[in-house]
């Protein structure tokens, strides 16, 4: 079906999640005003992201107010929100939910943790361990943080588990100035969120946050990508913004139409390369 | 065409943007500067009056008695233009009187007390004003060392600190600093005559392009040479890098409990920010 999605491209407090909470219910009423189905916000919205030995302070369980709260709301605008998430045994994941009609609809925990550069995740968090599709009243969806988008496997199951649309959370430092344009790291999102929605015929979702951290600035730049990897929606670069845009069935099932790689995909030549490269890698 | 030219509107929006969001979200509203006449501080003025409003930005001339006048009035320059509030305190009676007791000192000696009594004067005005002191060092300065630890390498908020002076130079010229301070040759004005790149021994413009390629690209040593520079000049380089990392340090600690500052007990600055 047709619907809005909103893009809460916000500026989160670092560590302030009474703060944060507020700011999110904002843009949901907003979000509920302007009659957007959806409401994306970012990667660690509830949070900041630059937390280190604040990540246990601040994390929140499934069954926290906070995340009441933010269900309760979801009987309005389906919810996309990340957040940290604290398990019954104490580990604590970057996390991501999707909220819709009252619920808990899904739950992905960010697999892939950058460690690098300037990231310092698997020092302070846990890795999640699954990708899957989930079914909500827009049709079948993935849920993917930030990291998670760069390893190409992340989308593919997602998209063979039968999702037609990719949220994807983000909190992406910007860096990398040259002569060009944009910033290094703006224009690589741009050429992965574009090739990933060709490549798998599906539509990107993406909301990345703005702000600074003890320096570092995010670029937002939140996108709606169609299944084609045009962009039809940009938000503004390294502003706060509030981004809405109309996402066609048609248009997906066009895309579907002209272009069937996904139809084509050979799963099972896939497994079999894959279960024998697992093979020799561990003999 | 060098890789180290930018796109001075996105740098300038980047910039512009740290000044007014690190200081709105401690909750003040001005920023204190040194200015010398030279680029550096110039640069972060205007970056300054653009994020704050220039009657939210305090500009201080701090001349000692040697300093040649035309930088007092390339500093005042930049203030009018601007229109930011300045004043000048001078630092010559502080620095003779504290000499008075030691007349043997080094030219070395010298310079540091001069960098870090200005230091003291703009964190005075800091609790004065209310104001964060905005830094003026430079990447290829903090990279080479060339700076005085708690003198002119002392701030709350250093806007320019990652990028080159090469880059200092473009931002300037794109953000309409005064050609006669964009084009004038780079000094720490501690003596009459002296220049940055005499003292250096190399030109900025051939340091930032060793630097860009062994820092951002890290590149080795072989690509390097065949990048065309000499080994003796990657080597130097290399070690005035690795001898002046102390002063791009907060003082080490010895670590005796289970959650030592910055090693164990890690938080950010912007912690509930």
């Amino acid at each position: 079906m047709d619907f809005t999605v909103a893009l809460a491209q916000i500026k989160p407090k670092l560590g302030c999640v009474a703060d944060n909470l507020l700011l999110i219910q904002e843009a949901v009423e907003r979000g509920i005003r302007e009659e957007a189905g959806l409401i994306v916000f970012p990667e660690l919205a509830l949070t900041g992201y630059f937390l280190k030995d604040l990540v246990p302070e601040v994390a929140l369980s499934l069954h926290s107010p906070e995340i009441r709260r933010l269900a309760e709301l979801s009987r309005h605008i389906s919810i996309a929100v990340g957040f940290v998430e604290i398990s019954p045994d104490y580990h604590f994941y970057n996390a991501a939910l999707y909220l819709e009609g009252g619920e808990i609809r899904h739950h992905h925990r960010k697999v892939y943790l950058p460690t690098y550069g300037l990231f310092d995740e698997q020092r302070y968090l846990a890795s999640g361990e699954r990708f899957r599709a989930f079914d909500s009243r827009f049709g079948r969806m993935g849920l993917l943080v930030c990291e998670d988008m760069w390893h190409l496997s992340a989308p593919y199951i997602l998209a063979m588990d039968g999702a037609t649309t990719l949220i994807c959370l983000s909190s992406s430092p910007g860096r990398g100035i040259s002569e060009a344009d944009t910033l290094g790291s703006t224009a690589s999102w741009r050429k992965l969120t574009s090739s990933t929605a060709m490549f798998l015929n599906s539509r990107v979702i993406y909301c990345n946050r703005v702000g600074y951290e003890d320096g570092v600035n995010f670029w937002g730049g939140s996108e709606i990508i169609d299944p084609s990897g045009t962009v039809t929606a940009r938000g503004a670069i390294l502003e706060e913004d509030f981004v809405t845009g109309r996402i066609s069935e048609a248009a997906l099932r066009r895309e579907r139409i002209s272009s069937p790689m996904m139809r084509d995909e050979n799963l099972f030549v896939t497994l079999k390369e894959l279960k024998r490269i697992g093979k020799e890698r561990n003999s | 065409m060098s890789e180290l030219r930018v796109n001075c509107l996105l740098l300038q929006k980047i910039l512009v943007g740290f000044v007014r969001e690190e200081i709105h979200k401690v909750g003040m509203k001005k920023a204190v500067l040194g200015l010398s006449g030279g680029i550096d501080s110039a640069l972060v003025a205007y970056i300054a009056a653009q994020a704050l409003g220039p009657e939210n930005v305090h500009a201080i001339i701090m001349p000692y008695k040697s300093s040649n006048p035309e930088s007092e009035s390339h500093a005042r320059l930049v203030a009018e233009r601007l229109r930011i509030s300045c004043q000048v305190v001078e630092i010559t009676p502080m620095v003779d009187a504290y000499f008075d007791l030691f007349p043997q000192a080094s030219p070395l000696r010298r310079g540091n007390k001069m960098a870090r009594e200005r230091m003291t004067v703009l964190f005075d005005h800091s609790a004065l004003l209310p104001a964060l002191v905005l830094g003026t060092s430079n990447k290829t300065e903090l990279l080479l060392g060339y700076g005085t630890l708690h003198g002119d390498m002392a701030s709350a908020l250093n806007p320019i600190g990652d990028i080159y002076k090469s880059q200092v130079w473009q931002l300037s010229e794109a953000m309409g600093v005064p050609m006669e301070i964009v084009e004038k040759k780079p000094s720490a004005d501690l003596w009459a005559g002296q220049t940055d790149e005499q003292e250096l021994g190399f030109t900025y413009r051939e340091v930032d392009e060793l630097l860009y390629r062994m820092v951002d690209l890290r590149m080795s040593r072989a690509e390097l040479a065949i990048h065309g520079f000499a080994p003796e000049f990657i080597q130097e380089i290399y070690a005035k890098v690795q001898n002046s990392h102390f002063k791009r340090r907060l003082p080490i600690i010895a670590k005796v409990s289970n959650r030592t500052i910055d090693r164990d007990f890690r938080y950010s600055r912007d912690w509930g920010k």
